[in-house]
């Protein structure tokens, strides 16, 4: 689908995608080579999908030249940007495009997961949906396999399809090296000093629904993927419980 | 440091009114005023007496005065009281032996003072009842986690002591704990919220609806499509199947258990549609950290336990046995009988054992 070894962009000046992908808020995107957005094949089907088709193709291409007025060349704008995003979200997905997007994943440049225990496990864009105008974006997290929003609201407008269902699930299949290892820790709500125990008996339950995956996998041959030392952490200290409606006493301090 | 008899803003309200400080209560003079509640402190603050001053906007003492008897009553009347008789008229004596370098140690003792007395303070029934007016202002924010539906969160702290880690915020919808989204709050430490304050907020608060709002109120018509998807999946596979008349589980209503987590709400990785197999090198690996059981009553396990044993010999009463509450008959007010340990524990831990508190570990 596309060529891999031709180095297209430093013979072009890419005026409009430079200031795209480098303007606020759409630092998730990579930039679309030159040479994958001049062949027709792969844009097989956006001319339904966008307005203006030809004149938003020319302006990311930076061959428009058309007079128009400002409402005309605002709207084109617009349908050049959601044309951009429909691309990309296939672009992404081939070799050049996952090995772009890669780059970007190793710098964070999509941020770092949310949670705890995943200690700043980057993330990566991607959509609940390939339909556009479904959903906007989130982010993906391979350490604990979850999905956040983003933080900042100039990425939480940004349409999913644009990164799509499948992209991020191709990278690591692609490169499983980055595959991070997944860990067993995790918070224990405590009062006290005390496990909650509602918390506790749902992490035990969980727990269990681990082991019957590790079992499954091991029968399988199949790496579980866990990190060495959580193997050593599973043996649990015995320490007391509170129920969890216990504690009106508690409140009393004051 | 000049005319205390000026109106202006309390330490406290200029405090609480930092930026990155958006989280935190202010804690009331009454709180603070009594000794009790400041129990072990003294040691772990350095120049404890001229922080616990500056807290409550009172004029140092000399050191020398400390030995006099009618200065230390004098003082109490201070702390007590709205006048501030002794305290001003020998400022000017004072100025001169409070160089910068000595404020500015003092300010931070203040602050860390001020931390450890909030992390308290919030357990406390004003404090938990202020942090209550907080929280439904969406002061802390939401959990980040899109299965979680935007659920309020409560900063914690994953350790009781200072100087560990800094802040960071609980979901009662998932049960995790997640950074901040924004860096300012990653100079506040943890410890400033303590480790029991969530849980025992949503033990305190049973009748919120955590993960209320969510259902009716979804962001987008796609979301609330995928929504009664999910739904229609889950009923389609039986996926919920908690008898309808359990109220309680765990001491916990079946709707504010984790309400995130379950069928549903577990990212399925695909790949142009398909399921990624779990036999796959990347394929998911973590699905039970979201789980939970379609009958939540399967969390019952004392019950489990003394079913699976079969024999009577010592199995306990049944009202303690019970961890399930069903609307007949509703068990109610076990919570007499936890009320001593709890503030036994809560003394216990003031001096901050890491050992007893801290929230992290490995669970088995
Ligand atoms: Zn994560
Ligand atoms: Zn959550």
């Amino acid at each position: 689908m596309d060529d891999f070894n031709s180095d297209t962009d430093s013979d072009y000046t890419s005026y409009w995608r430079d200031w795209f992908i480098s303007s606020r808020g759409n630092e998730y995107f990579c930039e679309i080579d030159e040479e994958y957005l001049t062949d027709r094949f792969n844009l097989t089907g956006l001319n339904t999908e966008v307005q203006y088709y030809q004149y938003a193709l020319d302006l990311v291409t930076d061959v428009f030249d058309f007079d128009c007025d400002d409402d005309m060349r605002e709207q084109i704008e617009k349908s050049a940007r959601h044309l951009y995003g429909l691309v990309h979200a296939r672009y992404i997905v081939t070799t050049r495009g996952l090995a772009k997007m890669l780059e970007k994943f190793k710098k964070s440049d999509f941020g770092k997961c949310p949670r705890v225990m995943c200690e700043s496990q980057p993330l990566l864009p991607m959509g609940q949906s390939d339909v556009p105008n479904t959903s906007p974006v989130k982010l993906y997290c391979a350490r604990c396999e979850d999905l956040y929003n983003p933080k900042s609201s100039r990425h939480a407008v940004i349409d999913g399809a644009y990164f799509g269902t499948s992209f991020h699930n191709i990278l690591f299949q692609v490169y499983p090296a980055m595959l991070p290892a997944k860990s067993q820790r995790r918070y224990e709500p405590r009062v006290f000093g005390f496990r909650v125990h509602a918390a506790a008996a749902l992490a035990r339950w969980q727990a269990e629904e681990r082991e019957k995956l590790k079992e499954r996998l091991r029968g399988e041959r199949i790496e579980t993927g866990f990190e060495e030392e959580d193997e050593e952490l599973e043996e649990e200290e015995e320490d007391e419980e509170m129920e969890g409606d216990g504690f009106e006493g508690a409140v009393v301090q004051q | 440091m000049s005319s205390s008899s000026q109106v202006t803003e309390s330490w406290i309200s200029s405090f609480c009114g930092l930026l990155g400080h958006e989280y935190f209560a202010e804690v009331s003079e009454d709180f603070i005023e009594d000794d009790f509640n400041l129990t072990g402190l003294q040691s772990q603050v350095p120049m404890y007496k001229e922080a616990l001053e500056m807290i409550l906007d009172v004029e140092p003492e000399d050191d020398e005065e400390e030995e006099d008897e009618d200065e230390e009553d004098e003082e109490d009347d201070e702390i007590l009281g709205d006048e501030r008789p002794t305290g001003y008229r020998r400022a000017s004596d004072r100025r001169h032996l409070r160089i910068a370098s000595d404020l500015s140690v003092i300010e931070s003792s203040a602050e860390l003072l001020y931390g450890l007395i909030h992390q308290r303070y919030i357990t406390s029934r004003p404090g938990i009842q202020q942090m209550a007016e907080k929280y439904e202002l969406q002061h802390f924010g939401t959990c980040p986690r899109v299965y979680c539906n935007s659920c309020k969160v409560l900063p914690v702290g994953l350790n009781d002591s200072p100087g560990h880690e800094t802040v960071k915020l609980f979901c009662p919808s998932c049960l995790d704990v997640y950074t901040p989204p924004n860096s300012r709050f990653q100079t506040v430490d943890g410890a400033f919220f303590g480790t029991t304050f969530p849980s025992l907020f949503f033990m305190t608060f049973t009748d919120l609806d955590i993960g209320g709002g969510v259902r009716s109120n979804p962001s987008s018509a796609a979301d609330a499509l995928l929504a009664i998807q999910a739904a229609n999946r889950e009923a389609k596979a039986g996926n919920n199947t908690t008898p309808a008349n359990v109220t309680s589980i765990n001491g916990v209503a079946p709707h504010n258990l984790a309400p995130g987590l379950g069928p549903g709400n577990i990212y399925e990785p695909r790949i142009y549609g398909f399921r990624v197999s779990e036999r796959a090198r990347s394929g998911p690996r973590m699905k039970w950290l979201r789980m939970k059981p379609a009958d939540v009553t399967e969390l019952d396990e004392t019950r489990r336990y003394w079913e699976d044993r079969g024999e009577d010999g010592d199995r306990p009463d049944d009202d303690d046995l019970n961890m399930v509450d069903v609307a007949d008959g509703k068990a109610v007010d076990r919570r007499k009988k936890i009320v001593g340990r709890t503030r036994r524990r809560a003394n216990g831990n003031a001096g901050g054992s890491p050992m007893d508190t801290n929230g992290v570990g490995a669970a088995g």
